[in-house]
């Protein structure tokens, strides 16, 4: 095996293994930041080591054992971590003995507890929304400060700063490293799942930069959302979101244009969705609805996306199916977004006026003063009846509140229809 | 990214080993776990596969048995990772549990990517 190679067996050995590896270390120093100190110890020795010695038969025990071995060493050497750290340099002292001896069943036993505990520890809310992100792909994803500076587009001695200061104020508040218990599970782990869907949003409609989706990011979300429906099978909501994901990404290639413009949902070419991961999110979903609860946030986002993904073709949609989808969502989270897309689901299944009358009662809705996609909705219902001169004005309306420019020649097309008098063809905004 | 595994092997060469099957179970068991493997499925023999092929102008189905080829695609696993160094890496693991369970066996993995929307840049 040449230097070469080794070093790609390396990084992806680290891909691989890092996660397990930190939480392990956590579980027994209880500190996220010394854990992953250690981890990086070792992937340093076996950068310094495999070139002359080869790939160990176990790379993921070598570096956990090198790891804990670090420990030890500067627990022997500093006692000042010795005060510190009491307890841990007992723990440690006891365990050196089967550090060693143990080298295949270390990292295996306990290994889905203390992932689940690093998982939570990094989406802790005492940390703000960002670090808990940075850490969460630092952490779990094994992505480098680098890799994540590029993928949110910020400088990385930025990330490098944010995850320090995570670190440090899990640290200083002695955040324990465990699993919540049931009355607080709840709040965490929907901190975890959102998290988690931020990170795939931020990938799925990039919010800076010159792309529109940023595929990296949002396979980074899925497979982060995966390792968690295994860790805990018994949360529907986890099976929703993970369901919520895998639909939203099969439609990843039917939703950019040849010219990188975006393509509405209902005008995709449906053979360019992906199947196999519609069939992943429809299995998640099943997981989620056999679980018995009433479905949650995600699983109802979830249960709409799969009405469309089950629908061959656009005309095929079951339209009062996603009606009444909403209407549970709005129950669950009241939102004027989630308002206007029930309108919309509603004059789909029943005709304009039904989704106008809805659409008209959100006209006084403060947070949608400035929505552009209001006037355009409430100009397609308009159209539709044949109210076109007051369809026009709100096609106008919402062109000018729109910055994309794409969007707005599309809504001034529109608008100069209506004058024209031409059939309107419905669009649905996704 | 997507990668296709496609392990291929002389097909005459008889059932696993038990342990072999187990080490596999636990190693695809992990891959699920991690998120990183999203299908997988080993193949029926060849003998009752059929091939529509299209030669000279025709197309015809020609049922197995086959003569028979050095090596066959036996199994195949998709999996969804950051790079194809860490594919390397899990074939690597992989063929490693076949040379400690199946002394004498060979064959090969072949790692092709799927291409994904990442690999058709919008033409600006």
């Amino acid at each position: 095996m040449t230097v070469t190679d080794t070093h790609r067996a390396i990084e992806a050995v680290w891909r691989i293994e890092s996660a397990r590896i930190i939480a392990g270390l956590a579980r027994i120093v209880r500190d996220v930041g010394l854990a992953e100190e250690f981890a990086q110890d070792a992937l340093v020795a076996a950068l310094e080591q495999w070139p002359e010695s080869g790939v160990p038969d176990n790379p993921g025990a070598w570096l956990m054992a090198t790891a804990k071995h670090r420990a030890i060493d500067l627990w022997r050497r500093n006692k000042l971590l010795e005060r510190k750290h009491g307890e841990l340099g007992r723990e440690l002292e006891a365990q050196q003995e089967s550090a060693v001896a143990d080298l295949d069943t270390a990292i295996d036993d306990d290994i889905g507890d203390d992932l689940l505990r690093l998982v939570f520890i990094s989406c802790h809310p005492i940390l703000s929304t960002e670090a808990r992100v940075a850490l969460t792909l630092r952490l779990l994803g094994g992505l480098t400060t680098d890799e994540i500076a590029r993928a949110f587009l910020v400088p990385e001695p930025t990330v490098a700063q944010r995850i320090v200061r995570a670190k440090r104020t899990l640290a200083e508040k002695h955040v324990p490293f465990e699993v919540p218990r049931r009355p607080e599970l709840a709040a965490r782990l929907s901190s975890v799942l959102e998290v988690i869907y931020l990170i795939f949003n931020e990938g799925y409609s990039a919010t800076a930069g010159e792309d529109w989706m940023r595929p990296a990011l949002c396979e980074d979300a899925l497979r982060l959302g995966r390792i968690l429906a295994e860790l805990v099978p018994e949360e529907p909501e986890v099976h929703g979101l993970v369901a919520l994901m895998e639909i939203q990404a099969s439609r990843s290639r039917a939703r950019i244009g040849p010219l990188g413009e975006p393509i509405l949902l209902l005008d995709q070419d449906r053979a360019r969705w992906d199947q196999l991961l519609i069939r992943r999110g429809l299995a998640a979903l099943e997981r989620a609805e056999e679980l018995g609860a009433a479905l949650g946030p995600y699983a109802l986002q979830a249960a709409i996306a799969a009405c469309h993904a089950r629908a061959r073709t656009a005309g095929e949609t079951d339209w009062r199916r996603i009606a009444t989808l909403y209407e549970a969502l709005a129950q669950l989270m009241p939102s004027p977004i989630v308002e206007l897309n029930r309108a919309v689901a509603l004059a789909m299944a029943f005709g304009p006026a039904a989704g106008l009358e809805l659409v008209d009662a959100l006209t006084s809705e403060p947070s949608l003063k400035t929505y552009h996609l209001l006037p355009s909705v409430r100009g397609d219902f308009l159209a539709k009846l044949g109210r076109t001169d007051e369809a026009r004005a709100e096609f106008e309306r919402a062109a000018a509140l729109t910055r994309n420019a794409r969007e707005r020649e599309l809504l001034l097309d529109r608008a100069r229809a209506c004058a024209g008098g031409q059939p309107q063809l419905a669009r649905r905004f996704d | 990214m997507r990668f296709m595994m496609l392990v291929k092997h002389a097909e005459n060469s008889g059932p696993p080993p038990k342990e072999l099957m187990e080490a596999m179970a636990k190693l695809s068991e992990e891959a699920v776990k991690a998120g990183t493997m999203v299908a997988s499925g080993g193949l029926a023999p060849t003998a009752v596969s059929t091939r529509v092929r299209l030669s000279r102008g025709q197309v015809a189905a020609i049922d197995g048995p086959f003569t028979e080829a050095k090596e066959v695609v036996g199994g195949y696993a998709v999996f969804e990772l950051k790079s194809k160094k860490e594919a390397i890496e899990g074939a690597l693991r992989f063929m490693e549990l076949h040379r400690k369970h199946w002394p004498g066996w060979e064959g090969e993995t072949e790692i092709r990517q799927i291409f994904g929307p990442e690999d058709f840049p919008p033409q600006r």
